[in-house]
């Protein structure tokens, strides 16, 4: 499939778009589910690029930047698969192998940005000592500049490939190494989790993760009814706990000693 | 001297501003710019001349928290401004003492809610219907996490102004310790239904025989064999 000259500026903009919602994380626009859905939109086959979404979104479930660490990069790989899988026909599993490695050249350039822009933030120091509020907007702006900058300019590059170069350079990719990553999309998603639960720093309530994993194991529940299960444990976990039923009392226990 | 007092049109350019909280995100201050952007309607109603230089400075200082619950920090730092631009004797110090005293607690609250359970969820929920093909799950994910989060925004925000300073002394009692440790507990069995259920689909394994017609695979794998015993054990010791 030809891109025509309209849908590549469509798909610049959109990946403006994945590339701030990218660094905001408010939006959710860098998430595949909403991101292959857009490119689905442009190219003109909404239906793969949902289910390409779908796909990448379970694989980056536990993609997520916390504190000063950055996760692979969603936006850029969920932009140029997308666009790899419509416009060179390829199907969705070829999609998910390219994603992987794209997500960690976005991870890069996400930290490129990040620190291009601490020269805006010195740039806004200086307009404070003036007063200037204008100034300071402006270089907020720049930062979300950069962002948009750094998935556009890739997805640009992809898009203006013709498809039979971007096939060629998909075929030539030997299949040990699609398998591979296509395993290692797997291993992704599970370290994703294992760096929530570290970071939730709660192993006592580690028995409740088992639990889930048994009941979604050996049963059909679907995600509502696990989510309800989920949410009623947790309610009784609090009602049963003495050290909240109890924490009022010996809190005034505690005060009278004081005195 | 009239009293200087912030107009709801502030709070209302504060909650637009705050969306774009982390556009600036950088590995100095990380979201210090950020805040001074969402703190700007407050500065310039309140502060002119020395003392506005001042206040941006002040809020350009080292800040980072999980995004959303930026908003009531917003909202107390607001109150706290309000108070300071009319005499009270509030100094720099102690201004920038609640940010970094509430950001900490904040994000131990905030990252385990919103990006460990919320987002999970409503994603994974929205992936399965978008792996049918269904146009309902980007849709369903998109306005049911924006809906969440605007909420927050606005009423942390709004809460955080008007109970000014009392919110710092409303962490310490046992409201939030409990509604993080459930949050977790909700995370955590959705996390482990979530490994049970969907990872294994993305993990070949071992393969010991392929037979393959047009695009079908029939494998006989070391998967099967697992499978038999518990499904989805793989993953799960994956997990650490």
């Amino acid at each position: 499939m030809e891109i025509n000259i309209l849908q590549i500026v469509l798909i610049v903009i959109i990946a403006s778009i994945a590339g701030i919602g990218s660094v905001l994380d408010e939006f959710q626009t860098h998430r595949p589910l909403v991101a292959c859905t857009l490119i689905g939109l442009v190219l003109g086959d909404v239906k793969t690029g949902i289910i390409l979404g779908g796909t990448l979104e379970m694989m980056a479930l536990g993609w997520m930047n916390i504190g000063a660490a950055m996760a692979p990069d969603a936006a850029l790989a969920s932009v140029v698969s997308a666009v790899l899988v419509i416009a060179a026909k390829q199907d969705v599993s070829a999609g998910i192998a390219v994603a992987i490695p794209i997500a960690a050249a976005g991870q890069v350039f996400t930290i490129f940005a990040r620190t291009l822009s601490v020269g805006l933030q010195h740039k806004a120091d200086k307009y404070a000592e003036e007063g200037n509020l204008k100034g300071i907007d402006m270089c907020h702006i720049g930062g979300l500049i950069i962002q948009a900058l750094r998935v556009a300019i890739p997805a640009l590059i992809v898009s203006l490939i013709s498809p039979q170069a971007v096939n060629a350079m998909l075929s030539a990719i030997p299949e040990v190494i699609t398998r591979g990553l296509q395993v290692a999309g797997g291993f992704i998603v599970v370290v994703g989790y294992a760096m929530v639960m570290n970071m939730m720093q709660a192993k006592y309530l580690m028995p409740f993760f088992f639990l889930g994993f048994v009941i979604a194991c050996f049963t059909n529940f679907n995600l509502v009814a696990l989510g309800v299960l989920g949410t009623i444990f947790a309610i009784l976990y609090i009602q049963l706990n003495p050290k909240y039923s109890t924490a009022s009392a010996t809190g005034d226990i505690d005060d009278l000693d004081d005195l | 001297m009239s009293e200087k007092k912030l107009t709801k049109k502030d709070l209302t350019s504060m909650f637009i501003r705050s969306n774009f909280h982390q556009g600036s995100w950088n590995f100095e201050r990380m979201q210090a710019l950020g805040y001074c952007f969402s703190m700007i309607p407050v500065i310039k109603r309140l502060y002119e001349g020395e003392e506005r230089k001042k206040a941006l400075k002040r809020h350009l200082e080292f800040f980072n928290t999980q995004p959303f619950v930026t908003a009531p920090i917003l909202g107390v730092t607001a109150a706290m401004e309000e108070e300071k631009a009319n005499g009270a004797a509030i100094d720099d110090g102690s201004i920038n003492g609640v940010k970094i005293g509430l950001m900490g607690p904040l994000a131990g609250v905030g990252d385990p809610i919103f990006w460990g359970t919320l987002r999970p969820v409503l994603a994974a929920l929205g992936a399965s219907l978008a792996m049918n093909g269904s146009i309902l799950g980007p849709i369903i994910f998109f306005l049911l996490f924006n809906a969440v989060r605007l909420g927050i925004r606005w009423y942390g925000i709004k809460y955080g102004y008007e109970k000014g300073t009392e919110i710092i002394t409303d962490m310490g009692g046992n409201k939030l310790q409990k509604l993080t440790e459930g949050a977790s507990i909700l995370g955590l069995f959705v996390m482990g239904a979530l490994v049970a259920k969907w990872t294994n689909l993305n993990i070949p394994v071992e393969v010991s025989r392929i037979t393959q017609q047009d695009g079908k695979v029939v494998v006989t794998t070391v998967q099967n064999i697992l499978d038999s015993l518990m499904p989805g054990l793989v993953p799960l010791l994956l997990t650490f």
